[in-house]
Parts: C-alpha cells; sequence; structure tokens
C-alpha cells in the first residue's frame, strides 16, 4: 500500500459521539484543499459515522482500519 | 425544459437516455436546494438527560457544513440558562428505564434524595465515559456558529429576562423558527 501524506492528525481517543466528528470538521475546516487529516478515535460509533460524515459535507474519506482497538481514518478534504 | 413523456417521444432518444437526463436533473436540482444543508431543532424538555440530544444533533450538524438553530422552549429554556448547571437535573420518578445501582419499585424513587442521587449517578456515569458535559457543547454550538434561539413567549411566562441566558443567545417567537424550519430538510422537535 503507498504511503499518503498526512497534512495533520487528531487524536479523539477516548471521546465519545459527537466529539471525534466535531472535531474532524474542525479540523478539516483548518486544513487547505486536498489535504489529509489523520483521525484517531476510539468511537466505536465513529466507524460508521465518520463515512456518514464524509458523505454529506463530500469530504473523501480514503481509508480506514482498526490498530489495536483504535480506529484510523484518512479523510481527504474537498476541492 | 421538456417532461419525461416528451423526451420518451423525440425520435433517437433511447429510454436509458431519457433516464440519464433525468437523473442528471434531478442531481443538479438537488445539489441547488439549501434546505439539504438546513437544519432546525426544537428543544423543549429541561432535564439533564434531553438536553443532550438536541445538543448533540446541532452540534453534529453544524459540523456537517449545516446552517443549524436549535429553539428552546418550554422546559428547554433551563439547557441555555446562565444557571444550566445546577437546573438541569435527571428525575428517576416515571423512568423505569433509567439504571439504577440496585434493583427498586419505581415508587421508591419519589422518596427524598432519589433526585439529586440520580442527577449525581448520571452525571458521574457520563464523566466516567467521557462524554462531553453539557457547557462543552454549548461552547461548541458556539465554536459552530449555531444559532440559539430562546421562546420569548415562555421567557415572559417563566419571569426570566434576555440577562438570564448565555452568551450569544437570540431570542424570538414561532414564526423566527417557522422561518429556519421552512428552508431545512432537518427538522425535529426533542
Amino acid at each position: 500500500m503507498a504511503t499518503t501524506h498526512i497534512d495533520s492528525e487528531l487524536d479523539a481517543r477516548g471521546q465519545l459521539c459527537p466529539m471525534p466528528i466535531v472535531k474532524t470538521a474542525k479540523a478539516i475546516k483548518e486544513l487547505g484543499a486536498g489535504g489529509v487529516l489523520k483521525l484517531l478515535a476510539t468511537d466505536r460509533g465513529a466507524v460508521t459515522d465518520v463515512p456518514a460524515w464524509t458523505e454529506t459535507t463530500g469530504n473523501e474519506l480514503l481509508e480506514w482500519h482498526e490498530e489495536d482497538g483504535v480506529f484510523v481514518f484518512l479523510i481527504r478534504k474537498a476541492g | 425544459m421538456l417532461g419525461e413523456q416528451e423526451l420518451m417521444s423525440v425520435p433517437g432518444l433511447s429510454e436509458e437516455t431519457v433516464r440519464h437526463i433525468v437523473q442528471e436533473e434531478i442531481e443538479r436540482a438537488a445539489a441547488r436546494d439549501q434546505a439539504v444543508r438546513s437544519a432546525a431543532f426544537i428543544a423543549s424538555k429541561g432535564t439533564l438527560d434531553w438536553a443532550y440530544p438536541p445538543l448533540i444533533l446541532a452540534t453534529t450538524a453544524a459540523a456537517s457544513g449545516m446552517d443549524t438553530s436549535v429553539f428552546f422552549t418550554f422546559y428547554g429554556l433551563n439547557i441555555i440558562h446562565k444557571d444550566f448547571e445546577r437546573k438541569l437535573k435527571v428525575s428517576p420518578i416515571g423512568n423505569p428505564a433509567m439504571p439504577m445501582p440496585v434493583p427498586m419499585p419505581n415508587f421508591v424513587t419519589g422518596l427524598p434524595g432519589m433526585g439529586p442521587m440520580a442527577t449525581h449517578m448520571m452525571k458521574s456515569m457520563f464523566a466516567g465515559k467521557h462524554v462531553a458535559t453539557i457547557a462543552e457543547l454549548l461552547e461548541s454550538a458556539r465554536d459552530l456558529d449555531v444559532r440559539l434561539v430562546a421562546c420569548q413567549m415562555t421567557m415572559d411566562v417563566f419571569g426570566y429576562s434576555q440577562d438570564d441566558f448565555v452568551d450569544g443567545v437570540e431570542f424570538g417567537g414561532a414564526a423566527t423558527y417557522l422561518a429556519a424550519a421552512r428552508n431545512a430538510h432537518v427538522t425535529l422537535f426533542v
């Protein structure tokens, strides 16, 4: 798998709905168009919420996987 | 523009092409629809447990790029009252769904001290799981430009003044809510 360039990282581990999404929105806002955010979350709801949020906002969920109970998402800002 | 029936009757246009054109037109119309990006909630309940749903939905809607407003009416005014920390309580009376430390008949929950105990218990449970506090959700709502509107009529009935509410609250009535709601696909009464 080719490595994706990460522009910023957000650690939302330990936080529950709605905070991982609220903070993701803020982090994405601070990125330039096409920038990639790496999000770490332990909220199980994030597994469905993050794809739902990227669909609503038009940002792109590049990939996600689980690493020792932590969900890692790579999100590319639209534009 | 031609209607679907007329398009079908144009020689040389296959049904598939017509369906494709119609689908594109629908998508274009949806992209122009501002209501897709708007949400208008009503918060009418003034207990700690019921303060969460409207604030969680409103912050998430705003974080999803939607123009979002919450209209606080009747007991919902508690949520944006400056003294919300003290005013928002949870009552186990008549709420058999509330998890209790030990099983007990619901009438016992009416005994003195049970209300404060239930409130304390819920706050500890939420803190233990790292659920955002009401103060944090209100702060997020402000950061995300969620419009917080207090119902002037119920304020008058309950004897509240505008100074009783947290910063950034606007004041209005049913027409203010409806003006927001008629332009929003997502409207919910909580």
